[in-house]
């Protein structure tokens, strides 16, 4: 279903004819504002908004060699598994790349703590962290991602991990992939028409018995409201 | 009409500067009269029902920031509301030792396409709490001047509700409330057992049309990102452009107004503004000016319009311009319901607010401080956004596998994605509103040190919260560990203490701001008379909260609106009887 389907079911009466005509003069023509590079967010931005995010999406932030370490830390966060595609499937390591310049405050600490991961595992393994075996990669990652379990020496780097594994997640289950894995069911025109009656009973929970006759019938939804001078729903 | 820019030498009747609540309800009521009416507006133009403005339905991948908050758009890169707590090139200052933060949206309809649609009437305590309690003062009107204008707005605009008979919640013309969602459903049992009530919300959205202008509401919860059916209430779908439509009322866009024009008897002439397409400085006149920029910006246009007549700002002769300034008290608690881990999946949007809240509901004789608040809940399987999965590092201990042990904090991996899945939907929170005692020392003014780009001087704030709203702050705190504990969650976070005044939100930060040219029948204690009509300039009015003398535990948009459309009746009648 478009968008205008859509609009035409969800409008219960005819539209007076003004309302969804703009009073475009030309003088209220803009400037370009198109963006150039595909990306940004849509919808009513202004000027400053527009040009913020060309310029964030044209900036890099990632070395090639920060870039493999990410995808393979993402993965390691969330894998894919017999239900679902791994974070580097959902387009995670790009939407860090952009985090990353949406929100500086996120830079030394994510770039300190790909270094560590260097630095750590050079000390330890004579080797740099992308050198490593699956299993030795492990090994560090288990110093870091249990914040009660890990030594006191490590804190930065479990802030570090901290921080990726936020952003991991959040950039997982905000994708496509992460709706379907999640079982989001909303996002789309529908009526309400309370919790499912099974879930209700399953949680103990019921309607008050008082209201019942006063919440809104999905059958009801397109009749014109009328009121009596005592404010009694009539119509 | 609308207009970018137009010359000088153009007359109207009436100028209203502002498109939000109070002048998108004043362009409406004055051009119905047959008024020629001016609106002058900061910001853009935008109407959700195009394309080109719609964030409504999009997935959050359709972000960069997947959705996550900016400077200009605070609440989330899809939500409809442009300006923020911190405009370019638009600061504001405060006076050493307080704190005031101000929220403005710069577009057509103004703030009213951020608010919460939360459309709580004023009741008759709350025009009389000097009485009642001995603090602030009384309103010059009471409940009875507004219910008629209450009535006509609830059926003009729609909201959802249901008729309760508690005094100083008064009941209106109530659409049909939509039933609660399951985390509502938990919070009433706990309630419950605390005597407290919870009621069906009070919002303005469509669940039945009101006309065969306006679509009904499609459960997307997505209000805060403007409707393309035009199911909620925002001034503009609601008020401007209907009036636009079917009134001679020419919108003037991009249009930031520096000073009211007197002559030299003191009546106002007109409005001198900036256009921001070519920063210059645009006169328009016209027999009436009435106000509805936000609180804070029309005693900003105000105070900036001295003249002879007027030495220290137009309406400003008490002096009394800017000062009142309140905002309503804030705090919030959250929680996990283990029941509701791992639960089922429907789709739960419902309208984009609460189902069901908790009235003010105690007696303040009994407790250490003055006025009440209410308790606004939230929850439910909203759709994945930015900072969905955040927190496993403190929250995942919440989990318990198959065998009834937690499941470590932190971690990684298969375990981890399923863990984020299984605790989706399960958090709840409450958030409470309520309201702060007027201070004369709580005000704002003109920094004199400090212009805007468009070089018109800006504000500087003093606030500072009293023992008053502080004891309340702590009482809420209280009241919600009651409610989230007895509805069975795991209550989430430390209890703010006093070290941060109980969680009590920074003045400014509710977005509640109210006071800062009330109405009164003493001109040397008030800036309006009690129509909401300058004491010191005839043919000036301001319809936007600024003529608030106490804020109540309520909304504002709702007593914005009926107090709007009363001063623009009183407009037409004075008009006509040609006393202005």
């Amino acid at each position: 279903m478009n968008r205008r389907e859509n609009l035409k079911l969800l409008f219960t009466g005819t539209l007076a004819s003004g309302l969804l005509l703009t009073n475009c003069k030309p003088e209220d023509k803009q400037a370009d504002l198109s963006p150039k590079i595909s990306g940004g967010t849509p919808g009513g931005r202004i000027e400053e908004e527009v040009l913020r995010d060309q310029r964030l999406l044209s900036e890099t932030f990632f070395s090639e060699e920060e870039k493999k370490k990410l995808n393979v830390l993402v993965d390691i966060i969330i894998p894919a598994d017999d239900e679902s595609g791994s974070a580097t499937d959902a387009g995670v390591p790009d939407f860090i790349e952009f985090m990353m310049k949406d929100s500086p405050s996120y830079q030394t600490p994510v770039r300190g703590g790909l270094m560590w991961l260097d630095s750590y595992s050079n000390d330890h393994y004579g080797k740099l962290f992308l050198e490593l075996s699956e299993k030795e990669r492990i090994e560090i990652i288990d110093k870091i991602a249990w914040p009660e379990k890990a030594a006191p020496e490590m804190k930065s780097a479990v802030t570090f991990f901290n921080i990726l594994r936020n952003l991991t997640a959040t950039g997982y289950f905000t994708s496509e992939i992460g709706f379907g894995y999640l079982g989001y069911k909303g996002n789309t025109p529908n009526a309400w028409d309370g919790v499912p009656e099974e879930v209700m009973k399953k949680h103990g929970v019921e309607l008050p018995e008082k209201y019942l006759a006063h919440y809104l019938k999905p059958e009801e939804r397109g009749i014109v409201a009328v009121w009596d001078d005592e404010g009694n729903l009539i119509g | 009409m609308s207009f970018e820019i137009k010359s000088t030498g153009d007359t109207y009747d009436v100028i209203i500067v502002g498109s939000g609540a109070g002048g998108g309800m004043a362009s409406k009521i004055l051009s119905e009269a047959g008024l020629s009416v001016a609106v002058l507006e900061a910001g853009k133009d935008f109407d959700p029902a195009k394309d080109e403005d719609r964030t409504q339905l999009r997935p959050p991948w359709e972000s960069p920031r997947r959705g996550a908050g900016t400077r200009v758009r605070p609440f989330g890169d899809f939500d409809q509301a442009i300006g923020g707590w911190d405009i370019e090139g638009e600061p504001y200052t405060r006076s050493a030792g307080t704190s005031f933060d101000w929220f403005r949206s710069r577009m057509v309809g103004g703030r009213t396409n951020h608010w919460g649609r939360i459309s709580l009437r004023f009741g008759p305590n709350d025009f009389k709490r000097k009485s009642i309690d001995g603090m602030g003062d009384d309103w010059p009107i009471g409940y009875d001047d507004l219910k008629p204008y209450y009535d006509k707005v609830d059926k003009l605009i729609g909201v959802f509700g249901t008729k309760e008979g508690i005094f100083n919640e008064p009941d209106g013309f109530f659409l049909p409330p939509p039933k609660p969602r399951l985390h509502e459903l938990y919070i009433m049992k706990g309630a419950k057992k605390s005597n407290m009530p919870v009621i069906p919300g009070r919002l303005s959205m469509l669940t039945r049309p009101i006309n065969n202008e306006r679509g009904v509401c499609f459960f997307c919860n997505q209000c805060n990102r403007a409707c393309q059916a035009y199911a909620d209430f925002s001034s503009g779908t609601c008020l401007v452009k209907p009036a636009m439509a079917k009134g001679k009322v020419d919108l003037f866009t991009q249009a930031m107004v520096r000073t009211v024009t007197t002559d030299d008897k003191g009546n106002a002439t007109g409005v001198s503004f900036i256009s921001k397409i070519d920063m210059k400085e645009y006169k328009l006149r016209s027999r009436v000016v009435v106000l509805g920029a936000s609180a804070c910006e029309s005693a900003r246009i105000m105070l900036n319009s001295k003249s002879n007549s007027h030495p220290n700002g137009v309406g400003n002769s008490s002096g009394m311009v800017g000062r009142y300034l309140h905002d309503s008290t804030g705090a919030d608690r959250m929680g996990i319901m283990p029941d509701l881990i791992d639960r089922e999946r429907y789709n739960e949007d419902g309208v984009g607010g609460m189902h069901v809240y908790t009235p003010w509901w105690l007696d303040n004789k009994k407790l250490d401080f003055a006025r009440g608040y209410h308790i606004e809940y939230w929850g439910g399987m909203t759709m994945p956004s930015y900072g969905i999965g955040f927190s496993m590092d403190t929250m995942r201990k919440h989990l318990k596998d198959e065998f009834g042990n937690p499941s470590p904090n932190g971690g990684y991996g298969e375990g981890l994605k399923k863990d984020i899945r299984r605790i989706y939907g399960s958090t709840l929170g409450m958030s409470g509103r309520g309201e702060s005692i007027p201070q004369y020392s709580n005000y704002c003014e003109i920094d004199n040190n400090v212009v805007d780009k468009y070089g018109i001087p800006v504000l500087k704030f003093h606030y500072q919260w009293t023992d008053q709203e502080v004891k309340q702050a702590k009482h809420m705190q209280d009241t919600f560990e009651e409610i989230l504990t007895e509805a069975g969650a795991t209550l989430l976070g430390k209890k703010p203490g006093p070290e941060t005044m109980y969680g009590l939100a920074t003045p400014g930060r509710i977005i509640h701001e109210v006071g800062t040219t009330r109405m009164g029948n003493n001109p040397s204690s008030s800036v309006l008379n009690s129509n909401c009509q300058a004491h010191d300039c005839k043919n000036l009015f301001v319809v936007d909260a600024g003529p608030f003398v106490s804020q109540a535990d309520k909304n504002p948009t709702w007593t914005i609106l009926a107090l709007a459309w009363r001063t623009s009746d009183y407009i037409v009648s004075e008009l006509k009887k040609k006393n202005i």
